[in-house]
C-alpha cells in the first residue's frame, strides 16, 4: 500500500482551505494533476461564466436568417417537424420569423441583433459561437450537461473541476463564487446542482454570494458581536485548539484554525467586495449601477470583476430566466435590457484594466429556441414565443486566449440544425479546459471506481477557437 | 490453490522466517517453519498478488498502454505466454525455466526486476515466497472477492482474547506496531455514544461512568446504548445515505414528496428493532411480493422511491422511467454487491467481469417494478376510516350509479385513447398532451408514481381494486382531455365530481407511503446499444453475473414480475461473496473511519484490496451466522480492545502509518453534518428527542431555497425547530444549508462513503448561524441555571462537561477565565452591543457567558469524535 497520502485525502483534508496553493504545487510528487494541467501551457487564469439561464433564443440575438422573413407564418418543412418533440406536447410547425433587425458591429462586422447595442460595442472583443449544440431538451438535463458534462445529478460542476485542477489563489475568498440574478421570475432550473461540488468534497463547491444582505451565508457577526469580540473569541478558540492540538498530535488541527482565520478575514473581504466606493463614477455609469433594469445584473457583473482582481478563480453568474415560450418579443427586450450593458461592460472593463487576457468570459444558456413559434393556449398572436431547442445555439467567449471578432460556425436556413464546424457542449468544455492550461482527457476523478471527466468520453478542443 | 512448501524457506532464511515469517503467516507455514510440521502452504491471492501488485503491474499489468515487453503477469495467460523474447516468464513447476525468476534472482542491475528506479526491490522472502510459488506450479485464484468467505481460526496472540483484537495485534506485531493504550473513560463513552447514537453522552451518564467500578461497567454502556431508540436514528442516516433518501422528486419543479418520511421511519425502526439484515434487505427490494409481508415490510420498498422524479413537460416518460431502472440497479450494485455495476451499463464493464448483457440481465429485475403510493394507516387511522368507509362506498357508489353506462363509456373510450396514444403517439395532439399529463400529473403534489394511472388503465377492470377504481375515476373527472370535453358537459361530470370530492371529505383519511407495484403488461428487457434506451438490441430476462453465485429458479407468483424476491434472496444466501462483507466493512468503517476494503464501494478488480482479509471473512462469517444481526456485529467491534484504544496520533505511526491502516490507534475525526447540529443543540439543552414523525425544516436564510424552483421555506413552529438533523426536510435543489456545509452527501446517488472537509464555511456557520448562536445562548442559560451560585470556574467545568465531556485542565480554565474577563470588559464598554446581543426575552445570562459558551461549541475537540 503507497504510504504517501492520495490526492483525495489532501483535498478531504482540507488543505485547499489554507488558501493559495495549487493541488498540483502540493503534490508535484504525485504527478497525475500535474500531468493535466501542465499538458498545455495556459492561456486563461480566471473564468466568468455568464449563464443565461432557461435558454435564450439565438434566432433574436446572434443568429440572423433573413431568409425566414419571407416564410413567416407558413409552415415549415416537415422533416424539420418531424425532428422535433416540443415541451409542452405541442406540435409546432409555424415559421416565426424574427422580430428584430440585425446589425454589423465593429471593425469585425460582426452580425448583433438591435437589442444589444452595447454587447455591438464590445463586438470585436467577441468570439461568437453559433453552432452549439447538444441533445437534452429538458432545462434541467441540458442545464447540468452544460455545467456538469452529464444530463444527470451528482457530479462535479466546471467550477468545481477548475478549484479541484488548479486550487485557489484568494487567501481571504473561496476560489469559486456564485452571483444570482433574475427577471423577477426566480431561478427556473437545477438549482445548487449547478455549483454542486456532486462526487468531490464541498471543498469544491460554488459559493453563492449575494449582493445585497449577507453575501456569504453567516459572513456576518451575530447582533451584538463585534468585530473586536470576534477576534477575540478566535483568539481564545486559537489558542485552545493549539493546546488540543499538542495533546493529540494531529496536524488537522492546525487546518481548521487556519480555516477560522481565512473565515475571519472573509468576514471583510465579503463585504468589501460589495463596498463600490473605489469605484469611479464612470465605471457605476457603465454597468449601469444606478439604473434600476441594470441593477441586479451590473452589481454582478462588477462583483466578477473585482473578485476575479483578488484572485477568485471561478466566478459563475446565473441570469434566469430567458425561457420565452411566450411574449418572446417583450421579454426577451426585458432581459436583454438588464444584462446586455452590464456584460458588455464587463467585457470594456477587463480589457481596460489589462484583465481580460487573463479571464475567460464566457456567455451562454442551456440551449436556444426553435425556429418555429409557440402559441400557448390563451395567449394572443403578437405574443408568440418559441420552445426549446437543443439542436442548435448560439453563446459567446472573450478573452483567455480567445479569438476575437470572429463568428463560429453555421446554421441551416431556419437555424434548425448546425451545418458547419458544429461545437457540441462537451466540445466547449473541452475547449475551456483547454485555454486554462488543462487537458480535459486528464483530469480525472475517481469515484465508484471509475476516472471521471468533466467531458465525459467525449469533448474536443476546437481549435478553431483558439488566438 | 495451494501449494506445499517442503523446504522452500527452511535453510537459507530460518532465522528471517523464524522473526519474520512467524508472524507474517499466522497459518500453517508458520507452524511448518517452526518445525511443527504442518503443511506450510502459499495462497496467490494473500501471498503472491500483493508482490505482483506492488512491484509488476504498473509494467505488466491489466493496462497495455503501459506495457513492457508484451507482458502481463496479473492473468495466469499472460505470465505463462511466449514473449517476443522467446522466453517465458512463468513456466510452472520449472524454477530455471522462468524468466520471472531469473530476473527477480539476478544480480546484475541491467536485467534484475524490478527495475531500481522503480524503487524499493524485492525483499529476500518476497523473492522466496515466488519460488515456492513457481515451483508448486504457480496456480492463479480468481479475485479474492469472487470466493465466498471462509472462516479462519483467529491468529493465537497471548493474553489478546477477542478474536477482532487477535488479528488486528498479529498483524500489528507484523509490521513492528505497538497498540495505544486504552483511551480515558470519557473519551471512550464520548466515543461509543457518538458512534452508537449520533449523541454525545449526558453529563450524568459521563459521571455515572466514570464512578461505575463494576468491571463490566463498560458493556452495560454499550448494551443502553444499543437499545436506545436513538440507535435507529444514527445508523439509520448511515442507511439512507446509501438509499439517497430525500424528500422531494429532484429535477425542475422538485415537487414535494410528503409521504417519503415513511420509509425513514421504516428504516430507522428496523435498526431500533434490530430487523436481521437479510429480511431488512428482502423488505426493501421485494417487500411488495412476500406473500406474509404485510404493511410493514411493504414500507421497506420505500428503498426503491428515492430515485428522482422528471414531471417537466416535454420530458420522455420512459428515458426518466429508464433512468430510474439504472439508478435502482446502480444503488443496489453499490449498497449490497460493493459493485460499480453502472460501469457495464453501455459496454462490458472494463475492470470486473461483469458483461453488458448481464448489466442488463440485473436490469431486468427492475424494469417492471413500476411506482405506486399505498395505504399505510399510521397508528388512530385505521379505525375511524373502518367506520365510515362502509358508508362512504354505499354513497360513492350510488352517486356514480346516477351517471350509469353513458359515464362508464365515456371513460372507456378514454382509456382505449390512452391506451391507443401511447401506442401510436403522433397522431393527435390533444391526445398525447392528455397521455404526458397523465404521467406528469398523477398525484404529483403527494409524491405518487407517475406511471400509476397508465398502469391502472392497463389493468384488466376486474381485475382492478376498488381503490384502483376509485382513484382512476377521480383522476379522469379531473382532467378532461379537449376531445371529450362537449360530452362531459353534456353529461354534467363536474357535479359528480363535486360530490364525489365533498363525499371523500366525510371519510376519515389513511396515511399513504411510497412502495412499488409490477407493471401490469410485461415489459421486455433488451440490451441498449452504448447505453442508448432507444437502441434495443438482444432480449435478456433477468438474472444475476455467472461470476456470482447461481440464482435459485423464480416463484411462480404474480405473472410479470421477474424475481426481485429471489434476487434479495441471493444477496442475502449466505453463500453470497459479497453481501455479507460488503455490509461488515462499511459497519467497520463507521467504528473505524476506513473500511478493512477503503474503497467500501467498490469491492472489484479496481478496488483496494482489504488490509486484513481474514478478519473481514471472519466478520463476514460470524455475521450470517448470528442471523445478520447488526446490533451484534457492532457490540463485538466496540467491545474490542481495539475499537477501545486511545486515538492519539503517536508520531511514528504518522510517519509510517499515517493512514492508520493498521490500526495502531483509533480514528479521530469531525462529526458528520448531522452529528454536529445534534450535539449542539444536546449541549445546549435545546434538543428535541422525539423519535420519528414527518421532516421538519428548521430556521435557514431564505435565500437558501431561492436557489430552487419557486421554494419557500417556511421553518417549523415550536420544538420541531430543534430536532435531530435526521429529521430535516431535503430538498434535492436546495438541499439544507448548514447540513451540506458539512459534507452531507448528494441525494442523487447512493453514497457509501462521506466526504469529510474543514472549510470556512463550516468556520462561519459555527461562529455566526442564527442557530448556532441560539445553541451559544442556551448553553450559556444552563450553565448559569444549572450551577446557581456566581462562580465562573464551577459553571466553566459545567459547561466544559456539556460539550466535550471532561473537565478543563488549569491551563484551559485560567485561558477561558481570561477570556471571560476579557469579554466582560468588551460588552462593558459597549453596552449597546449587549443589548442587541440579548434582547428583549432572551434568557438572563451574561453577553461574556454567551461568547464563552460559543467558543465551547467551536472547539476542535466538540466538533471531533476521538
Amino acid at each position: 500500500m503507497p504510504t504517501t497520502p492520495s490526492r483525495r485525502e489532501f483535498l478531504t483534508h482540507g488543505l485547499h482551505g489554507l488558501g493559495g496553493v495549487a493541488l498540483w504545487q502540493l503534490l508535484a510528487s504525485e504527478g497525475l494533476a500535474e500531468q493535466a494541467v501542465r499538458q498545455v501551457a495556459p492561456r486563461a487564469r480566471n473564468v466568468i461564466f455568464l449563464f443565461m439561464m432557461g435558454g435564450p433564443s439565438q434566432l433574436d440575438l446572434f443568429d440572423p436568417k433573413p431568409g425566414m422573413a419571407a416564410l413567416h407564418g407558413q409552415p415549415i418543412p416537415d422533416s424539420l417537424v418531424k425532428a422535433k418533440k416540443s415541451s409542452t406536447g405541442q406540435v409546432l410547425e409555424t415559421v416565426m420569423a424574427s422580430p428584430r433587425v440585425f446589425h454589423k458591429a465593429g471593425q469585425s462586422g460582426l452580425e448583433l441583433s438591435d437589442w444589444l447595442p452595447h454587447t455591438a460595442r464590445v463586438a470585436d472583443e467577441l468570439c461568437v459561437v453559433r453552432s452549439l449544440w447538444c441533445e437534452q431538451s429538458n432545462h434541467d438535463p441540458a442545464q447540468l450537461l452544460l455545467h456538469c458534462g452529464t444530463p444527470l445529478f451528482g457530479s462535479p460542476s466546471l467550477g468545481s473541476w477548475l478549484s479541484y485542477g488548479l486550487g485557489s489563489e484568494s487567501q481571504n475568498l473561496p476560489g469559486y463564487l456564485v452571483l444570482l440574478s433574475d427577471d423577477g421570475h426566480g431561478l427556473e432550473g437545477a438549482g445548487s446542482a449547478l455549483w454542486g461540488s456532486g462526487f468531490m468534497p464541498s471543498t469544491h463547491r460554488g459559493v453563492s454570494f449575494r449582493n445585497q444582505g449577507d453575501p456569504v451565508l453567516h459572513v456576518r457577526n451575530p447582533p451584538g458581536i463585534s468585530r473586536g469580540t470576534q477576534r477575540a473569541r478566535l483568539d481564545v478558540l486559537r489558542d485552545l485548539n493549539t493546546r488540543h492540538q499538542q495533546v493529540t498530535g494531529d496536524a488537522e488541527i492546525a487546518a481548521r484554525i487556519a480555516a477560522y482565520e481565512m473565515a475571519f478575514r472573509m468576514q471583510t473581504a465579503a463585504p468589501d467586495l460589495l463596498d463600490f466606493a473605489d469605484e469611479t463614477l464612470a465605471t457605476r455609469v457603465a454597468y449601469g449601477l444606478d439604473d434600476a433594469p441594470t441593477r441586479p445584473f451590473g452589481t454582478n457583473c462588477l462583483l466578477a470583476r473585482r473578485m476575479v482582481e483578488r484572485g477568485v478563480r471561478f466566478v459563475h453568474l446565473v441570469h434566469s430566466s430567458w425561457d420565452h415560450h411566450s411574449d418572446l418579443n417583450g421579454r426577451l427586450q426585458k432581459n436583454c435590457q438588464m444584462t446586455d450593458q452590464p456584460a458588455a461592460a464587463l467585457v470594456a472593463d477587463l480589457r481596460q484594466r489589462g484583465l481580460l487576457d487573463e479571464t475567460l468570459v464566457v456567455w451562454a444558456g442551456e440551449f436556444g429556441r426553435t425556429p418555429m413559434g409557440e402559441v400557448r393556449r390563451g395567449i394572443n398572436v403578437g405574443k408568440e414565443g418559441r420552445d426549446h431547442h437543443p439542436q442548435a445555439f448560439s453563446g459567446w467567449l472573450a478573452g483567455g486566449g480567445v479569438k476575437p471578432g470572429i463568428a463560429w460556425g453555421r446554421t441551416d436556413d431556419f437555424g434548425f440544425h448546425v451545418v458547419e464546424e458544429g461545437v457540441h457542449v462537451h466540445d466547449l468544455q473541452a475547449t475551456l479546459l483547454h485555454l486554462l492550461g488543462i487537458d480535459h482527457e486528464r483530469l480525472t476523478y475517481r469515484f465508484q471506481g471509475r476516472n471521471h471527466r468533466l467531458t465525459d468520453v467525449s469533448g474536443r478542443v476546437v481549435s478553431g477557437l483558439l488566438a | 490453490m495451494t501449494t506445499s512448501l517442503p523446504t522452500c524457506l527452511e535453510t537459507s532464511h530460518k532465522k528471517l522466517a523464524i522473526g519474520l515469517l512467524a508472524c507474517v503467516f499466522g497459518g500453517p507455514l508458520c507452524h511448518g517453519q517452526l518445525g511443527h510440521g504442518a503443511e506450510p502452504e502459499v495462497r496467490f491471492n494473500r501471498d503472491i498478488l500483493p508482490i505482483l501488485a506492488d512491484h509488476c503491474f504498473t509494467c505488466h499489468g491489466f493496462d497495455p498502454a503501459g506495457r513492457q515487453a508484451g507482458l502481463r503477469l496479473d492473468t495466469r495467460a499472460g505470465a505463462l505466454t511466449e514473449l517476443e523474447s522467446g522466453a517465458r516468464a512463468v513456466v510452472p513447476g520449472d524454477l530455471a525455466a522462468s524468466e520471472l525468476w531469473a530476473r527477480v534472482s539476478s544480480s546484475d542491475p541491467a536485467t534484475r526486476m524490478p527495475p531500481a528506479e522503480q524503487g524499493r526491490g524485492l525483499s529476500s522472502r518476497e523473492r522466496e515466497l515466488l519460488r515456492c510459488w513457481i515451483e508448486g506450479g504457480a496456480p492463479y485464484e480468481p479475485h479474492w472477492a469472487w470466493i465466498a468467505p471462509v472462516a479462519v481460526e483467529p491468529p493465537m496472540m497471548a493474553g489478546v482474547t477477542e478474536p477482532v483484537d487477535r488479528f488486528i495485534r498479529d498483524r500489528l506485531a507484523r509490521e513492528g506496531f505497538t497498540p495505544s493504550p486504552p483511551a480515558d473513560r470519557i473519551t471512550l463513552l464520548r466515543r461509543v455514544s457518538l458512534d452508537l447514537t449520533g449523541l454525545p453522552p449526558a453529563p450524568a451518564e459521563i459521571e455515572a461512568f466514570e464512578n461505575d467500578p463494576r468491571p463490566d461497567a463498560y458493556e452495560r454502556v454499550v448494551e443502553r446504548l444499543l437499545q436506545s431508540p436513538h440507535f435507529g436514528e444514527h445508523w439509520g442516516r448511515w442507511w439512507l445515505d446509501l438509499a439517497h433518501y430525500a424528500d422531494s422528486d429532484g429535477y425542475l419543479q422538485d415537487f414535494l414528496r410528503p409521504v417519503a418520511w415513511r420509509y425513514r421511519q421504516w428504516v430507522v425502526d428496523a435498526f431500533n428493532r434490530d430487523l436481521p439484515f437479510d429480511e431488512f434487505t428482502g423488505h426493501q427490494l421485494a417487500g411488495d411480493l412476500l406473500p406474509d409481508g404485510g404493511v410493514m415490510a411493504r414500507l421497506g420498498t420505500g428503498y426503491l422511491r428515492n430515485t428522482l422524479s422528471n414531471r417537466e413537460g416535454g420530458a420522455d416518460l420512459e428515458e426518466y422511467r429508464v433512468n430510474q431502472v439504472r439508478d435502482r440497479v446502480q444503488s443496489v450494485g453499490t449498497t449490497w454487491l460493493g459493485l460499480t455495476v453502472g460501469c457495464a451499463q453501455c459496454h462490458d464493464h472494463k475492470f470486473d467481469p461483469l458483461s453488458q448483457r448481464e448489466y442488463y440481465q440485473l436490469y431486468a429485475f427492475f424494469n417492471v417494478t413500476d411506482e405506486a403510493n399505498f395505504d399505510a394507516p399510521l397508528p388512530g387511522e385505521w379505525e375511524p376510516h373502518q367506520a365510515s368507509k362502509g358508508a362512504h362506498d354505499r354513497q360513492r357508489a350510488e352517486l356514480v350509479a346516477r351517471w350509469g353506462e353513458p359515464l362508464a363509456q365515456l371513460q372507456a373510450e378514454w382509456e382505449r385513447m390512452m391506451l391507443r396514444t401511447e401506442a401510436q403517439p403522433g397522431e393527435d395532439f390533444g391526445w398525447d398532451r392528455a397521455l404526458e399529463l397523465l404521467g406528469l400529473q398523477w398525484g404529483q403534489n403527494l409524491g405518487e408514481g407517475q406511471l400509476e394511472g397508465l398502469n391502472i388503465i392497463k389493468t384488466p377492470p376486474e381485475k382492478r381494486t376498488a381503490a384502483q377504481r376509485d382513484r382512476l375515476l377521480d383522476y379522469f373527472l379531473g382532467a378532461p382531455p379537449p376531445a371529450l370535453t362537449a360530452r362531459f358537459n353534456e353529461l354534467k361530470l363536474a357535479e359528480l365530481k363535486a360530490q364525489l370530492d365533498a363525499l371523500a371529505k366525510t371519510l376519515p383519511k389513511l396515511s399513504r407511503a411510497p412502495g412499488v407495484m409490477a407493471a401490469p403488461v410485461a415489459r421486455p428487457t433488451h440490451v441498449h446499444v452504448r447505453g442508448d434506451y432507444l437502441r434495443p438490441a438482444e432480449p435478456v430476462t433477468a438474472g444475476t453475473p455467472a461470476i456470482l453465485p447461481p440464482l435459485r429458479a423464480r416463484r411462480e407468483t404474480v405473472s410479470n414480475e421477474p424475481g426481485r424476491r429471489e434476487l434479495a434472496e441471493w444477496l442475502v444466501s449466505g453463500q453470497h461473496p459479497l453481501t455479507a462483507r460488503v455490509t461488515v466493512n462499511r459497519l467497520w468503517q463507521e467504528l473505524f473511519g476506513r473500511g478493512l476494503v477503503a474503497t467500501s464501494e467498490n469491492f472489484g478488480l479496481r478496488g483496494d484490496r482489504p488490509s486484513h482479509p481474514e478478519l473481514l471473512d471472519w466478520l463476514a462469517v460470524r455475521f450470517v451466522a448470528q442471523g445478520w444481526s447488526v446490533k451484534s456485529l457492532l457490540r463485538t467491534l466496540v467491545l474490542s480492545q481495539t475499537y477501545r484504544q486511545s486515538s492519539q496520533l503517536r508520531p511514528e505511526l504518522l510517519e509510517r502509518d499515517p493512514r492508520n491502516i493498521w490500526l495502531a490507534r483509533q480514528g479521530r475525526w469531525r462529526l458528520s453534518a448531522e452529528q454536529v447540529r445534534d450535539a449542539g443543540l444536546a449541549a445546549s439543552g435545546l434538543l428535541n428527542t422525539v423519535v420519528g414523525g414527518p421532516s421538519v425544516k428548521p430556521p435557514q436564510p431564505a435565500s437558501v431555497s431561492k436557489e430552487g424552483y419557486a421554494n419557500t421555506w417556511e421553518a417549523s413552529p415550536g420544538a420541531d425547530r430543534y430536532r435531530r438533523g435526521l429529521y430535516t426536510w431535503l430538498q434535492r435543489t436546495s438541499p439544507f444549508a448548514q447540513l451540506v456545509t458539512f459534507d452531507l452527501p448528494d441525494t442523487s446517488r447512493s453514497c457509501s462513503r462521506r466526504e469529510r472537509t474543514n472549510t470556512p464555511l463550516q468556520a462561519l456557520t459555527l461562529l455566526n448561524d442564527p442557530v448556532f448562536f441560539e445553541m451559544a445562548v442556551a448553553l450559556a442559560a444552563r450553565v448559569t441555571r444549572e450551577i446557581a451560585e456566581n462562580d465562573d470556574a464551577r459553571r466553566l467545568e459545567r459547561a466544559w462537561r456539556l460539550t466535550v465531556g471532561r473537565r478543563p485542565t488549569p491551563e484551559e480554565r485560567d485561558r477561558m477565565l481570561a477570556s471571560l474577563t476579557q469579554q466582560r470588559e468588551l460588552f462593558a464598554a459597549d453596552p449597546a452591543a449587549a443589548a442587541e446581543l440579548l434582547p428583549p426575552g432572551s434568557p438572563p445570562v451574561e453577553p461574556a457567558w454567551v461568547t464563552t459558551a460559543s467558543v465551547l461549541l467551536n472547539l476542535d475537540e466538540f466538533l471531533e469524535r476521538e
